[in-house]
């Protein structure tokens, strides 16, 4: 599958090299889908799911998205159940809003600026936070790195710096789960110098 | 033994999430507006949504299920989020928001 590219540049035939790893692990992750969905292992599924997975990685490519982080285990296992918990909770509280009687929440949007702008980054966070009630992402900045959050049940300015301080929290984790050291640093320098927050 | 306990397990996921998808139909009904309305419409839904499969996967119990019972999850949870960013920034955008019920609004100033 190498087909052994002999570029002079040791550089470009990494790259090269990386690029074929990443489709490599893409063909895998559809080979595995087209098998849960057929709902069993079978040659017959593997072959189908590798001509599939061929056809849809070679007509729609995507960009490459840059991963420079690592996965660590422990603070992965820390996003997860905080993300849980969250999830349990705002979802809880934003039921108890539907059904309490006469009560009309008050929303706000606010704009949150993340500190690390990677792609990566910016698409987790807003996966994370779109997915927790309570929160909903009407617009994302890519080049400034900029997410425009709605907030359900705004009863004060405390609870938008809240609201902002939970989302950086987010951001922390996830960058802590899979950020690079440089990104982890950034991430966690700024958290103690922005103690007046806005 | 174990089958009872996944299958008395298995209910209460299945009520829980049935309680949640209720709540979210009924927030629909009474949020003052779409914002507001689409945080009902695609948040408790989501844990809903996570209990009721796991409330089935329990009850269920066969390997092929369970696989499709996980992409289910997993294609929920990536793509309930993109559905609501689109419909969110159209609301913004064709100015359907209402300003009286924001207390703060930092999109405007772009």
């Amino acid at each position: 599958m190498t087909g052994d590219p002999v570029t002079p540049e040791p550089a470009r035939s990494r790259r090269r090299a990386g690029r074929w790893r990443d489709q490599l692990r893409a063909l895998a992750w559809l080979v595995l889908i087209w098998n849960l969905l057929w709902g069993d292992f079978s040659w017959g599924n593997l072959v189908g799911g590798v001509l599939v997975g061929g056809a849809v990685l070679l007509f729609f490519p995507l960009p490459p998205v840059t991963f420079a982080g690592r996965l660590r285990p422990r603070a992965l296992l820390v996003f997860a159940l905080r993300f849980a918990g969250e999830l349990a909770s705002a979802s809880a509280n934003v039921a108890r809003i539907a059904v309490r009687p006469g009560y009309r929440p008050r929303g706000a949007i606010v704009a949150v600026r993340l500190r690390v702008r990677t792609d990566l980054n910016l698409a987790l966070t807003a996966e994370a936070i779109s997915l927790v009630p309570g929160t909903l992402i009407i617009e994302v900045d890519r080049d400034a790195g900029v997410l425009h959050v709605h907030v359900l049940d705004v009863r004060g300015p405390e609870d938008l710096a809240d609201s902002r301080d939970r989302i950086l929290a987010v951001e922390r984790r996830i960058v802590r789960a899979v950020g690079s050291a440089v990104e982890l640093r950034r991430v966690q320098t700024d958290s103690v110098e922005r103690r007046p927050a806005p | 033994m174990a089958g009872t306990l996944a299958d008395w397990l298995a209910a209460a996921c299945l009520l829980a999430g049935a309680l949640l998808s209720l709540a979210a139909g009924i927030g629909v009904l009474r949020f003052p507006d779409t914002l507001a309305r689409m945080h009902a419409a695609t948040k408790p839904q989501v844990l809903g949504v996570l209990l009721l499969l796991l409330g089935v996967a329990l009850r269920l119990r066969t390997p092929s299920d369970l696989g499709m019972i996980a992409l289910v999850g997993v294609f929920q949870l990536a793509t309930a989020p993109v559905a609501a960013q689109m419909i969110g920034r159209a609301v913004y955008r064709s100015g359907r928001v209402d300003p009286d019920l924001l207390d703060v609004d930092d999109l405007t100033e772009r």
